[in-house]
């Protein structure tokens, strides 16, 4: 039997199971409060998910208002938060939009269809701002490479990332694969897009005009993924559980393939006066979030709704999280024509309801009324909760575990077998295993891609701006601090943006943490919030959105911290890059910053030692911006052939990395003052490695000087050193003077052996 | 020179062949697939994507499509037709190529650079090349392990119709590291790496698959 609006109100103490759709009493209650009666069985299903963690923010938001409180004036931003997406202004009339999703709950149930639908959700949100999607981004953090669940779980995402975004035609130009204990029973998986468009291209979520027409395209609507919002993704894995795999959805690429091509062409028709995706929550997100951001009515004829499985439920239709699903507002005369191009690009498309000026969102099932509800209520006025937090009573002892007195390489033939060791470590390991499994070509744009220190896409054919992207965390500086760890994420993608020539203009994020019920993860939330949001001033690049996810912990344990922090920059032309592989023989290799006895988070202690304690590496954001300046300049004035960051590993994996792009070996040496262990492997922050030719040498040096940038030489690119090593003629070989001697064939074969090892099957 | 890139529902990289065929000095000419109109083009790329998902076959259903009407007697009457990755997967299945394309060994999709030798110069879509000539240009396939009986493969290599193989190394489990393959005429070639994505030093990891397309616009010339 259908429950009525009608029926609620006769049988008012009906009981209903908001327990069992994740609604708290208080939260149940406060529906009652707001409808004067109990909610009808649909309206709950629409509460639920739309007061759910994941699409209501309730536990973050009073720390996320931080972004907008302490933005930087900046003239970039022309569309900010709360849209699907920020948009930036890059110039010459081209508008980038860009934002990153955690889809990690569904990909730890279902790796592959969990992976893949995390991809096509973020697409969807970047062509419903208008913009047609430039290229794919993939952070992704796993338990131990060597763990059996690892190796369920691994291949199974990296196959759901690849296929679905290589069958949609996108590049996939970067992102991470880290390893650690914690993200065992709970890996991410984050997935950023990000499109372009002309300024006037751009679109809203928004339903305006009375009397126009909603419209329901793409997909039909299928049993697939309902409550997964609110089972999925805002409840702690119980060991216990039941299975869960009946929530996770599935994807169909070519059907989001014929919908970018089909919603792109109806937005640049002028045919649409406001479009929203659906993702999580589906219908009853679409809706409530198009009606509240317009006039403030609509009515929904949801018998209308095309399904793949008649014997739905209207409760179910609203919930359902079926992928591929477009709404968008149209004009009554506009109707034609828009459905003519969804037939064309064989897309189906039905109108199921109109705008009104009512204030209401109201749904009728075969003439019923089953919805009668302030849109606001459910999109934008759920609960907001002030959740306690403290200091964890752990975090000064963790603090107090310096790793100082851990046992070093103490000469030359140690340093080389660490070197060999830390480039195979499964975090510092070549990563093509996963990256060869995506294309990086398609749309002919890229002009840069991993392993390079950020993605850069070519916009503009004709003139040759860019764009470059880059995200990046170390959660295991995020857990010793989570101020400085969120500045320190910040500050490499910044870096990474910079080393390819491009200029930071703004920044997205993905915060992934435990559960917010517990005081001391919410104080690493708040931490990591408020770190990033002064961060984010100083560096004067404002935050345009993005997302959290809460509950990634498995039983009591959270995972590390992990504030993925994307920086996307501008190129004026992209000939201009800046990429990591050296030149020829004679180019002069710089370490640009300071380095110092900062091992606490590092690889080094994570790798070799298994230790986790201390403090962070200094955070200093003036010396990040210095660094870019000169990083900028160098790659606009051709000061510089390559540059690399360094981050995880030191100064040895920038230059073993660099070596083994281009093939080439060199001659390094230690500069005075600085203790060879700590300047090959300490992970101090604010430092690049850049590539000189001599010509240039003087420029560079004396423009770095002008600037206070310390800048080191601290070797010489050299394809002839392997006979005077003891190799043959022709061996490249990278040499640290006084030190030691290693070949690139002993370090590619380290570095690119430790995936294949154990996921090759 | 007219070059007709043709877009199935799924194509990916039409875009991509059509600036290749810009760059190589010729006029782009989208064709579409549910128009059998040919739009008097002097030859056809069928680039590569997933037409229609790869759903049942990859090019089974693309294969049934009214540009193909047209396309498949044009092709049989001499029309130069490069069919890439999906393109060439369409032509096996409209028996305008022999054999088949089916998942790589590894059961990974794959991209790298890949190196190939140029086989044959003496087709429509090669004569810019140098006999062995040996080029790098990218491949990404999920299924592009070119298979078929030993009797076609003696002939083809007997009437030496292989016109690229993999060198180093045979990323998908091809038989005889086939790349690329064309028909007893040399007008229709398919091929599996994408020289589209080899067109520009930016973008591409050379220029060595600007051959294929100003080859066409030679061969068409007439000044070979």
């Amino acid at each position: 039997m259908i429950d009525t609006v009608q029926h609620a109100i006769d049988d008012t103490d009906h009981p209903q199971p908001y327990a069992e759709l994740g609604l708290k009493l208080d939260e149940y209650e406060r529906i009652r409060a707001i409808l004067g009666r109990r909610p009808t069985s649909s309206e709950l299903a629409m509460y639920s998910v739309m007061w759910s963690e994941h699409c209501s923010y309730k536990s973050s938001k009073v720390h996320l208002r931080q972004f907008g409180e302490k933005a930087p004036k900046t003239d970039a931003l022309l569309v900010g938060i709360g849209e699907n997406a920020g948009v930036v202004d890059i110039g010459d009339g081209w508008a980038v939009t860009f934002k990153v999703e955690s889809h990690n709950h569904p990909s730890y149930v279902e790796p592959y269809q969990g992976a893949a639908t995390g991809v096509g959700g973020i697409v969807r949100d970047i062509i419903s701002m208008g913009a047609r999607p430039l290229a794919v981004m993939d952070p992704l953090r796993f338990g131990p490479l060597d763990a059996p669940d690892t190796k369920r779980v691994l291949p199974g995402i990296v196959a759901g990332v690849g296929g679905y975004g290589n069958c949609l035609g996108l590049p996939n130009i970067g992102g991470e694969v880290v390893f650690d204990d914690t993200y065992l029973g709970n890996p991410l998986v984050n997935a950023l897009c990000v499109g372009s468009m002309r300024h006037e291209d751009i679109h809203l979520a928004s339903a305006k005009g009375v009397g126009n027409l909603v419209v329901l395209y793409g997909a039909r609507t299928g049993g697939d993924g309902i409550g997964g919002v609110s089972v999925l993704a805002s409840e702690t894995f119980d060991a216990d559980g039941p299975a869960k795999r009946p929530s996770v959805q599935v994807g169909d690429p070519f059907m989001e393939k014929l919908l970018i091509e089909a919603t792109l062409e109806v937005l640049h028709a002028g045919l649409v006066e406001g479009i929203q995706d659906l993702g999580g929550a589906g219908i009853s997100c679409a809706t409530s979030e198009l009606a509240s951001n317009g006039e403030g009515g609509m009515h929904v004829w949801l018998d209308r709704v095309l399904l793949r499985d008649e014997t739905l439920s209207p409760e179910e239709i609203l919930m359902s999280e079926s992928q591929e699903r477009m709404c968008a507002i149209v004009t009554p005369e506009n109707l034609d024509a828009f459905l003519q191009m969804c037939r064309k690009w064989d897309v189906e498309a039905v109108v199921i309801g109109e705008v009104n000026d009512s204030g209401r969102l109201t749904v009728d099932w075969h003439g019923e009324r089953i919805v009668d509800v302030p849109p606001r209520t459910v999109a934008h006025e759920g609960p907001v909760y002030e959740r306690p937090y403290h200091r964890p009573s752990w975090q000064d002892a963790l603090q107090a575990d310096t790793p100082d007195s851990l046992p070093r390489p103490a000469d030359g033939e140690q340093l080389r077998a660490t070197l060999l060791n830390m480039v195979g470590a499964p975090n510092l390991a070549s990563k093509s295993w996963v990256t060869s499994q995506y294309d990086r070509y398609v749309l002919g744009n890229t002009v840069l891609a991993q392993p390079e220190d950020s993605g850069m896409v070519r916009v503009d054919e004709e003139t040759g701006r860019g764009i470059a992207i880059s995200t990046d965390c170390n959660g295991r500086f995020a857990k010793l601090d989570p101020y400085a760890g969120a500045q320190l994420a910040l500050a490499e993608s910044y870096r990474n943006v910079v080393a390819g020539g491009a200029i930071p203009l703004a920044v997205t994020n993905c915060l992934n943490f435990g559960s917010p019920e517990d005081p001391e993860v919410m104080w690493q939330f708040a931490e990591a919030t408020r770190g990033l949001a002064d961060g984010c001033l100083q560096l004067g690049i404002p935050v345009t959105g993005g997302n959290v996810s809460f509950y990634n912990q498995t039983g009591d344990t959270a995972i590390l911290p992990t504030p993925v922090v994307g920086v996307l920059g501008v190129i004026d032309d992209v000939d201009r890059r800046t990429p990591m592989a050296w030149g020829p023989d004679g180019e002069l290799i710089y370490l640009l910053g300071d380095s110092r006895d900062e091992f606490a988070g590092s690889e080094w202690a994570h790798h070799v030692h298994g230790h986790l304690g201390g403090l962070p590496p200094q955070v200093d954001l003036e010396r990040e911006r210095l660094l870019g300046e000169i990083l900028v300049a160098g790659s606009r004035d051709g000061m510089l052939t390559a540059a690399h960051d360094v981050s995880d590993g030191g100064v040895a994996q920038t230059l073993v990395e660099m070596a083994l792009k281009s093939g080439v070996g060199a001659r390094c040496w230690v500069p005075d003052g600085v203790e060879p262990f700590v300047f090959l492997f300490g992970e101090s922050a604010g430092r690049a490695v850049v590539v000189v030719p001599r010509s240039e040498e003087l420029r560079f040096t004396e423009m770095c000087a002008a600037r206070q940038l310390p800048a080191h030489r601290i070797g010489v690119v050299d394809s002839g050193l392997g006979a005077d090593a003891g190799y043959d003629a022709g061996e490249q070989v990278l040499q640290f003077s006084d030190q030691f001697t290693v070949t690139l064939a002993e370090l590619r074969q380290a570095h690119e052996a430790t995936l294949p090892a154990v996921l090759q099957t | 020179m007219r070059i007709g890139v043709v877009t199935f529902p799924g194509t990916l990289d039409d875009q991509d062949a059509a600036r290749a065929v810009t760059i190589a000095g010729g006029e782009p000419v989208a064709l579409w697939h549910g128009d059998d109109d040919l739009k008097g083009v002097d030859a056809v790329v069928l680039p590569g994507g997933f037409s229609y998902g790869d759903y049942l076959r990859c090019g089974a259903i693309s294969r049934f499509a009214p540009v193909m009407s047209s396309l498949i007697p044009a092709a049989e009457g001499g029309l130069p037709v490069l069919g890439i990755c999906n393109g060439f997967q369409v032509l096996c299945e409209s028996h305008l190529l022999p054999g088949a394309l089916t998942r790589n060994d590894s059961l990974h999709f794959i991209c790298r650079d890949q190196r190939l030798r140029i086989e044959r110069t003496d087709t429509m879509w090669t004569g810019d090349f140098t006999d062995g000539q040996e080029i790098v240009v990218p491949l990404k396939n999920g299924e592009g392990c070119y298979v078929a009986d030993e009797r076609t493969l003696d002939e083809i290599e007997g009437e030496g119709r292989v016109i690229a193989r993999y060198l180093e190394v045979n990323p998908n489990g091809s038989r005889r590291d086939i790349a690329g393959i064309s028909n007893a005429r040399g007008n229709v070639v398919g091929l599996m790496p994408h020289p589209e994505h080899a067109v520009e030093a930016l973008t591409g990891p050379s220029v060595d698959g600007l051959g294929f397309f100003t080859s066409v616009l030679t061969s068409l010339v007439g000044t070979r």
